[in-house]
């Protein structure tokens, strides 16, 4: 089949599907609910944070190694725009029984082990645990709750859906019935003859959307539409389509875009590509930093984390972003692209105002260098939240310290989130411990030197009062786990 | 006869007190359950929006809404003025909430138009072209603020006393006084409000919309519409969530949809996003509680006095009976020797707060468990001795008198504490903690044992009625229809079990359809937890008049006597002889005997007169307890629910399994009204906290990572209810106030447990490190 140019092709449920009009603004779950009536998929927030709007979605993804593989991941239809879905293959609920109407096992289990009460958080229920059924045989409790990050349910207590998670997984007898399972080999192939090789352009009236195929014509598309709205994973831009109704024109989705998607792992350090996703991104990072590995794992929902990537932390300048506090204590560099080239610039460097980047016109973020961790040297990073899971900070503190034999501290690299318009670095705190012991006292006498960095507001999620006090509290935290007491709450020691 | 047949089928599927999933539950896990924003829409269907205000309190001096009308695809503008006979939905007939405010805004986000369009996209984005001018008013936002500007009123206040307060705290040994302030709650249900309206031929209107409350709904639209309540239908199928806050809430919708739809002769849904529904729709009543307390050496509890001040919101609603339900709930299951309590329903420049499962008995109950705290703390004591000596006694113990002096003739309390107390080795463990916290210098942890005593019955004596509609069709299948509103309690299985039973026919024989103000009239809210117990009965009532006709056919048929005749399982027993159920059925009708009937019930002996602050207001009390074990860090005021071990009373259950549900369900969504849910207006009475992002409810990572939960399944109801079951809705939401109560302690572990750490709710992170701070001084 010749690929119909300016048109968005993928796979729903068992039908492939090719749309040539299609808004910039318009999400999966509209399409799903208003024009292909499957109404098994909710609406309860449009704003990716309750998941009763879980689909999976199947792309070809190069894991390293073994070259491509199809791979199926949760996200949020709310938020997921249709221009962004060529060459997938989308999995409603719907699909999920047999034909003559036989419970998937995941299913099943849900009503086995009385999972669904008032059933509207359920069909995203189901294919959250779904998901996690296709890629762990025996997951843990820990895996089992992370797998729920991103789903609410109001009635159950959720106790009844986690048992009902354990006993699918070990249903696997009725593997047969498995619709993923049984096309896997099909889809691929049909995914790969969807794939774009030159950039997707639809336009009606003033809509416009962009969907490049590579980097290079990224560039050109932004030297084209220097103000466009570029689109990775729509985990913030959805919410400004959904709540505050704002035009995107025109937009560029990055999404599908491989060059960006890519880490390179060497001596001196990560190289993340910018369309790398957290969930693509959480091996590299815990194994490097394995703290960083713990805070991935409280960003968003799964559904988010599969969505979200590093690059669009860090690109829409929030100050209470999660990744770029670790990543500047770390000493991580940012390297931006245009037509004309690439320029390099410290990470911290790069968020010069609420809500203002060193981003100029036609620039997008390529790649996020990670230098590695010195051996000896301390690093963390703390969120603190009202909620432990699934929420935005109240503050966020990462630290790296760089200690000498005699245990005195040499360098210090500290960085916060929450406690100011951007993220920001605690340079009067880390002058203050430079070439102090690293004892309890020595974290009490700089502890008056975080008033010089911060001024932190009150809002919803936390008063300037606390916020300055857990800052400081953190650093605390730091010395008291280097020195081996427990100053940490962990739900379960390892989280799969 | 073949008897081999009857004996292979010697039970029904889905009988009374069988553990049956929930009728819905194929359907949830396969998407194929329909909400109303599931249905297939009329052709034509318009879609509205609300025009949200932007201010907390402010009279409007012009509204321009040419911006908002001028929009392509927009096809009319709704102002209080469009509404065809009133502008008025206040379910207490105060006339004081408007359907769309009208020249005067009392709260940030009340809404003052609304926009019908041809799709939903284009109405939410019309709706906010609007240019309103205002002349600003002083706001109150804050109850202790409402408190102090003089304390203007909703509704009247109640008081309950006996004995002699005053002078009794005056001569105790020992006297306390404190204040705690409890956060509201979000409801949280994962369906957000939604009505459809579809207009009809002369005055007719159906409307489907998500409520507790067909029945008001039908009034609503009717009083503003200016039709008889015969001109309006209103159905439910199912709600994806209550809780309460579609007890009254859905009111505006379905109003706005059915004035719309008569209007433009199209049917018109209206489905706020999440944000306009959680601004502009009520919460749970956040209360100011002052009480003083006197008690003796040992902690017995000698007199008490309490003022329960709550923020109602700019009108009524129904805050006179939820304020009424936290005074009769301020007791628990304490015995107060001298006790006065009053209410203060507070007039505030916020969103009037509304029905919230408990119904302000949570609220009640935690200012009483507050008072216990505090004696145990101030006496070095085990919390859970200080509730023990202060248990209500038994029957004629002089000890069994509430304050509102109904007698407590079925406590079952001591029992359930007990119980509870071995099974989660309470006593060992706490002995343990203490020792923990000696020794750990950051995490501390805490560990309580709470119980709960909920009384049962709308306190509004004449709710306490249902109806239901049943019939049989001439093949045997049967027909179920009650008054009773679906919202995931399990309500509708709950019903159908009963008349399964009652009939002795499988389940599946029982046909479960959507609630409807025409087939069932005038029903009360499904609400109070009293859901079961009253459609259960009514229904019953239903099937034994027709199981009574159906005898006195066969008896006839067969010359037999009615007492030969009994319902054995799929079959009808005559004299000696089983025939099908279907069988009988079909001769019935043959004979012309009449398969339906409208079943009702009337809950006998209670009555309340609120003047006077006396009477037996429930027909009996829930009870349970719960033991909660926590641990927190003391650098941030992190915390985490190590275990929870719940024992809890259903009575003889209608259906464990979703008696269990209703438990654990409950414990986790009060343990995040007390925990991470929290409400935050800012200085210009904006709520901040107005979608998930911002509000957050517990996730399954929060809920008690061990979690133990047990029906006591010896109990029985005293009264005769269907099945001499309980209620089971609401009283579990009190159990993690040992969630609570844990964190308390885990916080006074920093002060050696010297002082009461007066923990407000919620209890966020930050709370909790600021109670570590402030006992860490003393």
């Amino acid at each position: 089949m010749a690929r119909a140019p300016g048109s968005i092709r993928f796979i729903l449920n068992d039908t492939e599907v090719a749309l040539s009009e299609v808004a910039p603004t318009a999400t999966l779950l509209d399409y799903l609910r208003l024009e292909r009536r499957l109404t098994g998929t909710k609406e309860g927030c449009a704003e990716g944070d309750c998941g009763a709007c879980t689909v999976l979605v199947g792309r070809l993804a190069d894991k390293g190694g073994g070259g491509e593989r199809l791979v199926y991941e949760t996200l949020n239809a709310c938020i997921r725009f249709v221009g962004s879905l060529n060459a997938t293959h989308v999995v409603t609920v719907e699909h999920l029984a047999a034909k003559d109407g036989t419970l998937h096992p995941v299913q099943q289990a849900m009503v086995d082990f009385h999972g669904s009460q008032c059933g509207f958080c359920t069909p995203g229920i189901v294919m959250s645990l779904y998901g996690l059924w296709l890629t762990d045989e025996n997951p843990s409790r820990a895996a089992i709750e992370k797998a729920l990050q991103g789903n609410l349910c109001r009635c159950t207590g959720y106790e009844p859906i986690v048992r009902a998670a354990e006993a699918a997984a070990g249903a696997r007898h009725a593997a047969a019935i498995d619709p993923i399972a049984r096309t896997r080999e099909a889809v691929t192939a049909r995914l790969k003859a969807l794939r774009a090789t030159e950039t997707i352009t639809i336009r009606k009236g003033e809509d416009c959307l962009i969907v490049p195929a590579d980097a290079a014509g990224l560039a050109t598309v932004l030297t084209e539409h220097p103000t466009a709205t570029i689109v990775a994973g729509s985990t913030d831009v959805g919410l400004w389509v959904t709540k505050q109704l704002r035009p995107i024109n025109p937009v560029v989705f990055i999404n599908a875009i491989a060059e960006l998607q890519r880490i390179e792992r060497a001596d001196a350090g990560l190289t993340i590509g910018a369309g790398v996703g957290y969930s693509e991104a959480y091996e590299a990072l815990k194994s490097a930093y394995p703290t960083f590995g713990r805070l991935l794992d409280r960003i968003g929902g799964e559904q988010i984390r599969n969505m979200g990537t590093i690059g669009g932390n860090i690109a829409n300048g929030s100050p209470i972003g999660d990744s770029p506090p670790p990543l500047i204590a770390l000493g991580a560099t940012l390297t931006l692209r245009s037509k004309a080239g690439t320029r390099t610039l410290p990470l911290e460097d790069f968020f010069l105002a609420y809500g203002k980047q060193d981003r100029k016109s036609g620039e997008f973020v390529e790649t996020i260098f990670v230098p590695a961790l010195p051996a000896g040297d301390l690093f963390a990073a703390y969120k603190i939240s009202k909620r432990r899971d699934e929420d935005i900070s109240a503050l966020l503190g990462a630290f790296r310290i760089s200690l000498d034999e005699a245990n005195r501290i040499t360098a210090a690299r500290i960085a916060y989130g929450g406690m100011a318009a951007t993220p920001k670095r605690a340079k009067a705190v880390e002058a203050a411990l430079v070439g102090q012991p690293w004892t309890e006292e020595t974290i009490r006498a700089v502890q008056p030197a975080f008033e010089t960095d911060y001024q932190p507001l009150t809002d919803w999620r936390a008063t300037g009062a606390y916020r300055m006090l857990a800052a400081k509290n953190l650093l605390m935290r730091l010395f008291l786990e280097s020195a081996g007491e427990t100053a940490e709450l962990r739900r379960f020691e390892e989280v799969a | 006869m073949d008897k081999s047949t009857f004996e292979d089928d010697a039970t029904i599927i889905g009988p009374m007190h069988g553990r049956l999933p929930h009728d819905s539950a194929h359907k949830h896990v396969a998407g194929t359950a329909d909400y109303i924003d599931d249905m297939p829409e009329p052709v034509g269907t318009l879609h509205g929006a609300l025009g949200l205000t932007d201010r907390a309190h402010a009279e409007i001096l012009e509204m321009d809404l040419s911006a908002v009308a001028a929009v392509p695809g927009v096809v009319c503008v709704l102002t209080a003025k469009d509404m065809p006979h009133s502008n008025d939905i206040s379910s207490t007939h105060l006339h004081d909430e408007p359907v769309l405010a009208d020249g005067r805004v009392q709260f940030h986000g009340q809404p003052a138009f609304a926009v019908i369009a041809e799709t939903r996209d284009i109405a939410r984005r019309a709706a906010r072209l609007a240019r309103i001018t205002y002349r600003d008013l002083p706001p109150l936002i804050d109850v202790a603020e409402a408190k102090a500007a003089g304390g203007e009123l909703v509704t009247p206040p109640l008081t309950l006393a006996r004995g002699d307060a005053e002078t009794e705290l005056q001569r105790a040994p020992r006297r306390l006084k404190g204040q705690m302030r409890i956060g509201g709650q979000e409801h949280f249900y994962l369906e957000g409000h939604i009505a459809l309206a579809i207009p009809g031929e002369d005055d007719e209107v159906t409307v489907w919309v998500s409520t507790q409350h067909p029945s008001e709904i039908q009034r609503m639209v009717a009083q503003v519409l200016g039709v008889p309540s015969n001109a309006v239908t209103v159905n439910v199928r199912r709600m994806g969530g209550g809780f309460g806050g579609k007890e009254t809430q859905g009111n505006q919708f379905a109003a706005l949809a059915a004035v719309a739809a008569r209007k433009l002769r199209r049917a018109v849904k209206f489905r706020p996003d999440r944000d306009d529904d959680m601004i502009a729709t009520g919460k749970r009543h956040d209360f100011l509680v002052d009480y003083d307390v006197g008690f003796d050496d040992d902690g017995h509890i000698l007199a008490v006095q309490a003022n329960y001040a709550a923020r109602c919101g700019y009108s009524a609603d129904l805050s006179g009976p939820v304020t009424d339900r936290a005074l009769f709930h301020a007791d628990n299951a304490y015995f107060y020797p001298h006790v006065r309590l009053t209410s203060q329903p507070l007039k505030t420049n916020t969103v009037s707060n509304t029905a919230f499962r408990g119904f302000g008995g949570p609220q009640g109950m935690l200012g009483g468990e507050r008072i216990i705290e505090e004696i145990a703390y101030a006496l070095g004591k085990d919390p859970l001795d200080i509730r023990k000596m202060n248990f209500y006694g038994d029957r004629e113990s002089g000890r069994d008198i509430t304050p509102y002096h109904q007698r407590v003739e079925d406590n079952i309390v001591r029992r359930i504490v007990d119980e509870l107390e071995a099974s989660a080795d309470y006593r060992a463990r706490r002995a343990a903690i203490i020792e923990f916290n000696q020794s750990s210098r950051v995490i501390r942890k805490g560990i309580a044992l709470t119980p709960v005593k909920f009384g049962i019955s709308f306190t509004l004596t004449h709710l306490n009625q249902a109806g239901a509609l049943v019939h049989i069709y001439s093949d045997g299948s049967v027909h179920l229809n009650h008054g009773g509103t679906e919202m995931g309690q399990g309500l509708y299985t709950k019903v159908a079990q009963v008349l399964a039973d009652s009939f002795q026919i499988d389940i599946g024989r029982v046909k479960i359809t959507a609630t409807t103000t025409g087939k069932v009239p005038n029903t009360s809210a499904t609400a109070a937890s009293s859901g079961s117990d009253l459609n259960g009965m009514a229904a019953f009532d239903a099937a034994r008049q027709i199981k009574e006709r159906l005898a006195a056919f066969a008896a006839e048929r067969w010359q037999t006597t009615v007492d030969k005749v009994t319902f054995v399982p799929n079959h009808v027993k005559i004299g000696e002889e089983l025939i099908p159920f279907a069988e009988l059925v079909a001769q019935a009708y043959a004979a012309r005997v009449q398969l339906s009937a409208a079943g009702f019930y009337a809950t006998p002996k209670i009555h309340w007169n609120r003047s006077t602050g006396r009477g037996n207001p429930f027909y009996y009390f829930a009870y349970g307890a719960a033991v909660s074990e926590v641990s927190i860090d003391t650098l941030t005021g992190e915390y985490q629910v190590e275990r929870a071990d719940v024992l809890h009373d259903v009575g003889r259950s209608l259906n464990p399994a979703i008696d269990l549900g209703q438990i654990e369900g409950g414990f986790v969504q009060g343990m995040g009204w007390l925990t991470t849910e929290e409400l935050w207006w800012d200085e210009k009475g904006r709520l901040r906290t107005h979608a998930p992002s911002t509000y957050k409810i517990p996730l399954a990572s929060d809920r008690p990572k061990i979690f133990n939960v047990r029906l006591a399944e010896w109990s029985e109801n005293a009264e005769r209810t269907i099945g001499r079951s309980k209620a089971v809705g609401e009283p579990p939401l009190m159990l993690p106030i040992s969630v609570l109560e844990a964190l308390s302690m885990a916080v006074a572990s920093v002060a050696d447990y010297r002082e009461c750490p007066r923990l407000d709710t919620p209890a966020t992170p930050e709370r909790v490190l600021m109670a570590v701070e402030r006992l860490k001084r003393i």
